[in-house]
């Protein structure tokens, strides 16, 4: 294992839980949010000692809406960061924000502290679709947002879009698509999702009454059709199931998360990956905040088999695939020793592909990658649960 | 208990009652009054001792207790209490029991009055010229009104009912009248001991030690150990082990059993299709001179194809089944092959219940996983060259070319039902194809209807139609009549256009698109999609009546996968291959378990 690790920093607040939220978030008094702000800086500096022998190379500040927090929090944070570990020059440091929440003043210091990549929520661009699923903003409080962060000089931004709405048709959603691609500069990523209605949200509880209209199966179906055409044709490589980057662009936090770099979750419900042991926070605000430090559960080490069910299930999210290579030089046998079957039968039916690179270089040394096609993308939990051992 | 009783003072009894109207708890109050047992001893219910039986409320097997009542002529008296199965699968069962009987104890709930179960079950008993007595069961019951009852069993029945006991089984209450009763009105067997053996065989159980232990009623002559035995009707021969009667619960041997005795005989018998119920033992070396009246070869009514869901468990359910066998002489099987679902066995059952009762016994006893075709009845198939073929499974169906008519059983039913539920059974049983016969009036407020119906329209789900149509006021009872001439037709079911012979069954050709539409349905919510369109479709001699489609696979739900934490995602994937169990390959098709047992269950949605 390098010796890299990325930090992810949870910010479980928000003005109003959204009608299809059901992330470990909700609004709160400014009181709990600055005492939960201090926990967590006490968290993060007393994780330090542990994680001394690691380069920081990205961080990742996630919610709810951390642009709720006070702006000196989050500069007190990465100052804490800074302090006490030791970060890469070059690192990616991504923060999410929800236009409504943040000014032009709060964004350029954001930039300030070091914060070099947004992830703004959008969602839609159409005010009707975005009252319909709870969101406190409106496409122009976008605009705003969108505009003051590139005065901000924040020259990597991403933006949320979600397709498949209440009442949304695929005229509507083109239409989103469409806004988002013209905006000047166009955003340099985008992430492009389905609504999916979990239980105990709001909009679950509309749709088991019978109140609410969401688009069919075929509507979706073409949306994100839609998605992957026009992205493509407008220079956005697919990198991921549901991201798109322009070249470069892509977003190296998330894409650590595929390649099981190891990475650090601070906060409440943060999630863990070190040397191969996944671990949580507890999800009980009273009791991080009296003691952050002392939350984690569900420590795990992971078996071999573990690391190599998901080696395969995330790596093949991405669309550069897996490695076969770093399969053998992980777990010392060949990926078809384990797989053989799945990856035959996969190939086959035509959603895995085995890309072979010989570069001139003798057969030992070929690179070897295993990538879902376009039409394993489409069925990609039909693939991956094969992998599971 | 070795000592030699007379005659005079046995009196062989069994009890008739409506489902529920409380015949096992009143068993249990005669065997736990008599004295014969300690309360500490008694199981909730004696007579019933397989699992099965206990939870669905049914006696599935007949049995017999011998018990020793002291009376209050200061006699001791024994009593034979033959249990009878309560269910119309075991209607010749039910005969063979009767005629071991001299006298019946007929229960009616004094709240429910007379049901179809008690017609059908006092009729069979007067058949055998049984002495019957009235019991009024129930009567704390706040609703109980035992003089309408009464009232009602002179006037249906035509019984002498006025001093019939009015008793609570439940608490206890008015035992002794019913004790007192079975010795004043039922009579003493009759029969010589000294005349040639001739036993009449109501029951058998195998034992892994004693082998067949035979249950028999000695109608005249004696039996005892090393009395060389024959069945007349299947002429097995062996010599006797041991006799005995029966504790509650346990075989007690004894010297002899000789002519009005009810017990048991071992004699090394391999196999209960040697001892077939209803057929006559005599001494080979002294027979007498006929056989007892009454015996019919059991013949099997439904048949379904049993499969493992795991083909490599087929010789376990082979050796599952042969095992039943030894302990059901009804139950009949033969292997088959199914394109669909392999290796399996074409079984023949008394009725539904009888093959729900097995198909229970080998997933609980036998722990295995099976797959069940839709269960049919036998057809008779003419040919056109004049042969005849009795159809057990749907794929032998000859050509249709070569098929001059068939014939299907059909049953007379008599349905209980009160006045208000008339209108909407009279239209359950019009659906079923049934003949009406006419109706009468019980009382004011409710009626017999009689209908001949198809037995294949009456195997699935008629019963469960019956309780939901009259809100579990109608009652059923039915008599195979015969075989009569139908329009029938075979409906194919074809997944991914590849015909499933598991799933094609035979049905009256104006059913038939009514019955493929629901299939198609069925299959449609139970085949998961997958990565291609799949049509399912209901086709009558090659002409699609009926289809349906299985749209491919969704697109997979893209969703956040949220700050690293994959365990969420695991799990999903996890479930997914869970679901990936259990499935038949048909084709390129994976078919659920469920789908097939789904189709079976048609009518209960």
């Amino acid at each position: 294992m390098d010796d890299r690790l990325e930090l992810y920093f949870h910010i479980p607040f928000c003005v109003r839980k959204c009608f299809y939220c059901d992330f470990l978030s909700a609004p709160a008094d400014e009181g709990t949010i600055k005492r939960y702000m201090e926990a967590l800086l006490a968290e993060t500096a007393g994780s330090a000692l542990s994680y001394a022998k690691y380069t920081v190379s990205s961080i990742f500040i996630g919610g709810g809406t951390p642009s709720v927090a006070p702006v000196f929090c989050i500069e007190d944070m990465l100052g804490t960061v800074k302090e006490h570990y030791s970060l890469a020059q070059d690192a990616e440091i991504t923060m999410e924000v929800n236009p409504g929440t943040v000014s032009e003043k709060a964004l350029s210091r954001y930039r300030e502290a070091g914060v070099n990549r947004l992830s703004i929520g959008l969602q839609s661009a159409d005010d009707k679709e975005l009252a319909s699923i709870g969101r406190i903003h409106t496409w122009e409080q976008f605009l705003e947002t969108y505009t003051e962060a590139r005065k901000a000089d924040f020259r990597n931004i991403n933006v949320d879009i979600m397709s498949a709405l209440p009442g949304q048709t695929l005229s509507r959603y083109r239409n989103t698509l469409e806004k988002v691609l013209s905006l000047e500069p166009a955003p340099e990523h985008i992430s492009a999702y389905s609504l999916i209605l979990e239980e105990g949200t709001h909009l679950y509880d509309l749709y088991e009454k019978g109140m609410l209209e969401i688009p069919d199966e075929d509507t979706d179906r073409l949306m994100y059709q839609e998605t992957k055409e026009l992205l493509a044709r407008r220079g956005y490589r697919r990198y991921e199931i549901s991201n798109y980057a322009k070249e470069g662009c892509e977003c190296r936090h998330n894409r650590g998360y595929w390649t099981r770099e190891n990475y650090a979750g601070f906060g409440l419900g943060a999630a863990s990956l070190v040397e191969n042991v996944r671990f949580k926070n507890g999800t009980d605000l009273q009791a991080y905040l009296a003691n952050s430090s002392g939350c984690r559960e569900d420590v795990r080490q992971l078996s071999r088999e573990e690391q190599m069910e998901e080696f395969m299930f995330l790596g093949l999210r991405m669309t550069e695939g897996v490695d076969e290579g770093l399969f053998r030089r992980l777990f010392g046998c060949g990926m078809e020793e384990v797989y053989g079957e799945v990856i035959g039968k996969n190939i086959r039916d035509g959603l895995l592909r085995m890309d072979c690179d010989f570069a001139g270089k003798e057969e030992r040394a070929a690179l070897r990658r295993l990538s879902l096609t376009e039409k394993g993308l489409d069925v990609s939990n039909y693939v991956m649960a094969q992998f599971l051992l | 208990m070795d000592r030699k009783l007379e005659q005079s003072r046995i009196r062989n009894f069994c009890i008739v009652a409506h489902i529920d109207h409380g015949k096992s708890t009143l068993a249990d109050r005669i065997i736990e009054q008599t004295g014969l047992l300690t309360s500490r001893e008694m199981q909730a219910q004696v007579l019933d001792n397989m699992d099965l039986e206990r939870e669905r409320g049914i006696t599935i097997k007949a049995q017999a207790v011998r018990t020793v009542y002291k009376a209050r002529d200061g006699e001791e008296y024994i009593f034979n209490l033959i249990d009878t199965p309560g269910h119309v699968d075991f209607n010749y069962e039910v005969s063979r029991s009767l005629a071991a009987c001299d006298g019946a104890i007929l229960v009616v709930d004094a709240a429910q009055g007379i049901e179809a179960q008690t017609l059908a079950n006092v009729y069979l008993a007067l058949d055998h010229d049984l002495d019957v007595i009235p019991v009024i069961n129930k009567i704390d019951l706040p609703s109980a009104e035992p003089q309408r009852v009464i009232d009602e069993i002179e006037d249906v029945i035509g019984l002498e009912a006025q001093d019939a006991p009015l008793i609570s089984a439940k608490n206890g209450i008015g035992i002794e009248d019913v004790l007192e009763q079975i010795v004043k009105k039922i009579p003493a067997p009759g029969g010589d001991s000294g005349a040639p053996l001739q036993a009449l065989i109501f029951d058998s159980l195998y034992d892994p030690y004693k082998g067949v232990i035979i249950f028999c009623r000695v109608m005249e002559g004696t039996v005892k150990k090393g009395t060389a035995i024959r069945m007349m009707a299947t002429g097995a021969k062996e010599e006797v082990v041991e006799v005995g009667v029966f504790g509650a619960g346990q075989f007690i041997p004894c010297e002899e059993l000789s002519a009005g005795m009810v017990g048991y005989i071992t004699a090394s018998i391999k196999n209960v299709k040697e001892t077939e119920v209803g057929d006559t033992v005599t001494d080979d070396n002294n027979p007498c001179e006929a056989p007892l009246p009454g015996y019919k070869k059991v013949q099997s009514m439904v048949y379904c194809g049993f499969y493992p869901a795991d083909g490599a468990k087929y010789p376990d359910l082979r050796d599952a089944l042969e095992k039943l066998q030894l302990n059901d002489a009804a139950l009949q099987y033969e292997p088959e092959t199914s394109a669909a679902l392999g290796f399996g066995f074409r079984c023949g059952f008394l009725g539904l219940l009888h093959l729900e009762v097995i198909q229970e016994r080998l997933e609980r006893e036998y722990n295995l996983d099976l797959v069940a075709t839709a269960p049919g009845v036998v057809y008779k198939v003419y040919k056109t060259n004049g042969e005849v073929i009795e159809l057990t499974n749907p794929s032998n169906l000859p050509d249709l070319s070569v098929i001059e008519h068939m014939e299907e059983p059909v049953v007379s039913a008599e349905i209980m039902v009160t006045s208000e539920f008339i209108g909407s059974i009279m239209e359950l049983c019009q659906e079923r194809r049934g003949r009406y016969l006419g109706m009468e009036y019980i009382e004011a407020s409710r009626a017999l209807l009689r209908y001949d119906l198809p037995l294949n329209e009456i195997i699935y789900d008629f019963f469960d139609a019956l309780k939901s149509r009259s809100k579990g006021y109608a009652s059923f009872d039915y008599d195979i009549k015969g075989y009569e001439e139908s329009r029938l037709v075979k409906l194919d079911i074809l997944i991914n256009k590849e015909e499933v012979d598991a799933l094609s069954f035979i049905v009256h050709s104006d059913s038939a698109y009514e019955r493929g539409r629901r299939m198609c349905e069925k299959l449609k919510e139970e085949i998961p999609r997958h990565l291609f369109e799949i049509p399912i479709q209901a086709a009558v001699g090659g002409k699609v009546i009926a289809r349906e489609t299985v749209k491919a696979m969704r697109k997979d739900v893209l969703a956040k996968c949220y700050g690293g934490d994959i365990t969420r995602k695991k799990k999903l994937l996890e479930k997914q291959k869970e679901g990936k169990k259990r499935m038949r390959q048909i084709g390129s098709v994976e078919v659920p378990q469920k789908a097939f047992l789904s189709v079976l269950k048609l009518g209960d949605d």
